[in-house]
């Protein structure tokens, strides 16, 4: 059992609370997943320049010791360093042989990725969570099944730059799919089940399929149960398999597009009562995208 | 009227109250407030009071009812009245996946709409749904009546034993060995006992309904099967 989250605005009036609302959804969905919890943020982001969140300790002096235009915002273990595009190789690379303690838990223009052990209501607190603004954001609440219970294996994974995914179920052709997937050019930071999802995502998407495109391809190859709800830089879908094993309800109104693993995650969102409240059907992509 | 407030007691106390209740007692009305779609509310009742929860409820609310009659006042999710044995089960907004799986008997009212697998292996129980119904619903479905005004999912009534089904919108495709059948004065019948006892008196057409059940293909080994296994 899991507990996931997302919400999609369409009112920019809303996107100061987007933190808020999805802070107080994740904290609801605590029974389902006490184990660890993350979540993802789009935010505004800065014209050509990336954003790199970075997890780990001593993370104190790494923007002296980048510099070379590299900004950093510290909230807690995580480090959102903001960099031209053009320095992302090397500050990767210093990362990688000055630091091989941390890791990059998402990048992208907009993207910021937090996620830590303990229970949501704790992880969002420690990150302020509710303090962020943005577009759309996905969170989760994990009860581990298929690997350890750590930080490494807390969701939302993210393989591509700006997209990430949050899963609730378990896939069984995983390693079988990641035999495909690394040749393919796609490394992994865990033994996760659910990273392997988000790579297959990020192949299809890399290789010219659209959001939808790279959902449908998935529903023909990976195997399990899921309930998927996937974020890139302007677009958010959810999808669920051809049985729909795991829950989901959205509630969708002029305002905002809302996941919950339970209806009780939506309750507080506001304008809820007129909201169109639906489960979304097994085996169908639903997508919306900003423009 | 006995109020319980599940901002202050627990789900296990409300449980223990509602069970500890004789079959004669005289607190026949209770209402249960800040549900907070808490799980298994009001579960396994075996008394014949009325229980209003005010609000939305969670997982497998008033499962395995008896006698009771379980007013939720918001929505339901997965497994409402499931197992039910009699009784009544009244939601007043939308039913999440398995409303009603299993239940024997009693009548479950849904003003809403449910999700998929209403109906789920039901073995008796009568179900009214005002809305529509979600995919796989009634798959293995026993006996029993369910009633939808509203439109039918994917696969209605797959692997389908006798129970009837009545949708008066469309259903989007029939399940292995389930198909439209005939309705006769004994469905019409039957039809208008359940709405009447839905709440639903007179207001609705009963000739709009079709009605489906088993073909009855399924229930012998048939020879030419024999390379399937």
């Amino acid at each position: 059992m899991c507990g996931i989250v997302g919400l999609f605005l369409k009112d920019p009036a809303l996107e100061p609370a987007l933190g808020s609302m999805l802070a107080g959804m994740l904290e609801v969905m605590s029974d389902r997943g006490p184990d660890s919890a993350g979540f993802a943020v789009y935010g505004q982001g800065t014209p050509d320049r990336l954003k790199l969140t970075v997890r780990g300790d001593r993370l104190d002096g790494i923007v002296a010791e980048l510099n070379g235009g590299v900004e950093g915002r510290l909230r807690d273990t995580h480090l959102v360093l903001t960099l031209p595009h053009s320095e992302e190789d090397r500050v990767r690379r210093w990362l990688a042989n000055t630091r091989p303690d941390l890791a990059i838990t998402g990048a992208g223009e907009r993207i910021e990725i937090y996620k830590e052990v303990g229970l949501p209501k704790a992880v969002a607190k420690r990150f302020d969570l509710a303090g962020m603004a943005g577009t759309h954001g996905v969170g989760h609440t994990r009860m581990a099944t298929e690997s350890a219970v750590t930080t490494a294996g807390a969701h939302p994974f993210s393989t591509g730059s700006d997209q990430c995914l949050v899963h609730n179920g378990s896939l069984s052709n995983h390693r079988s799919l990641r035999r495909i997937l690394e040749p393919a050019g796609m490394t992994f930071t865990s033994d996760n089940d659910s990273e392997v999802a988000a790579a297959y995502l990020s192949v299809k998407l890399r290789d010219g399929a659209t959001l939808t495109q790279a959902l449908e391809a998935g529903l023909k190859d990976l195997d399990g149960f899921f309930t998927f709800v996937v974020g890139t830089k302007d677009g958010f879908a959810v999808l669920r398999d051809p049985v729909s094993c795991k829950p989901a309800v959205m509630a969708e109104t002029d305002r905002y597009v809302a996941f919950g693993s339970e209806y009780r995650a939506l309750v507080d969102l506001p304008g809820i009562e007129s909201a169109r409240v639906f489960e979304p059907e097994p085996a169908r992509v639903y997508a919306w995208e900003r423009h | 009227m006995r109020v319980v407030d599940l901002e202050k007691a627990t789900v296990r106390q409300l449980n223990a109250a509602l069970h500890a209740l004789a079959e004669n007692t005289n607190e026949t009305l209770w209402r249960v407030e800040h549900p907070g779609g808490q799980h298994a509310l009001a579960v396994g009742l075996d008394a014949p009071v009325t229980v209003e929860i005010a609000g939305h409820a969670g997982y497998y609310c008033a499962s395995m009812n008896q006698q009771a009659t379980v007013v939720i006042e918001g929505n339901a999710g997965v497994g409402v009245a499931e197992n039910m044995m009699s009784g009544m089960v009244h939601v007043k907004g939308d039913a999440s996946q398995s409303a009603g799986a299993t239940a024997h008997g009693g009548l479950l009212v849904i003003d809403g709409s449910a999700s998929a697998r209403c109906g789920i292996s039901m073995k008796g129980v009568d179900i009214v749904v005002k809305g529509s119904i979600g995919p796989m619903s009634a798959f293995m479905a026993q006996s029993g009546a369910l009633v939808v005004l509203g439109d039918a999912g994917d696969a209605l009534g797959d692997s389908i034993y006798e129970a009837r089904l009545y949708v008066m919108g469309e259903v989007k495709s029939l399940g292995a060995d389930c198909v439209e059948k005939e309705l006769h004065e004994e469905h019409r019948a039957e039809l208008r006992r359940l709405l009447d006892a839905a709440g639903l008196n007179g207001t609705v057409n009963i000739d709009a309904f079709k009605r489906y059940g088993s073909a009855r293909t399924l229930y012998n080994f048939h020879v030419d099967n024999a390379g399937a296994y």
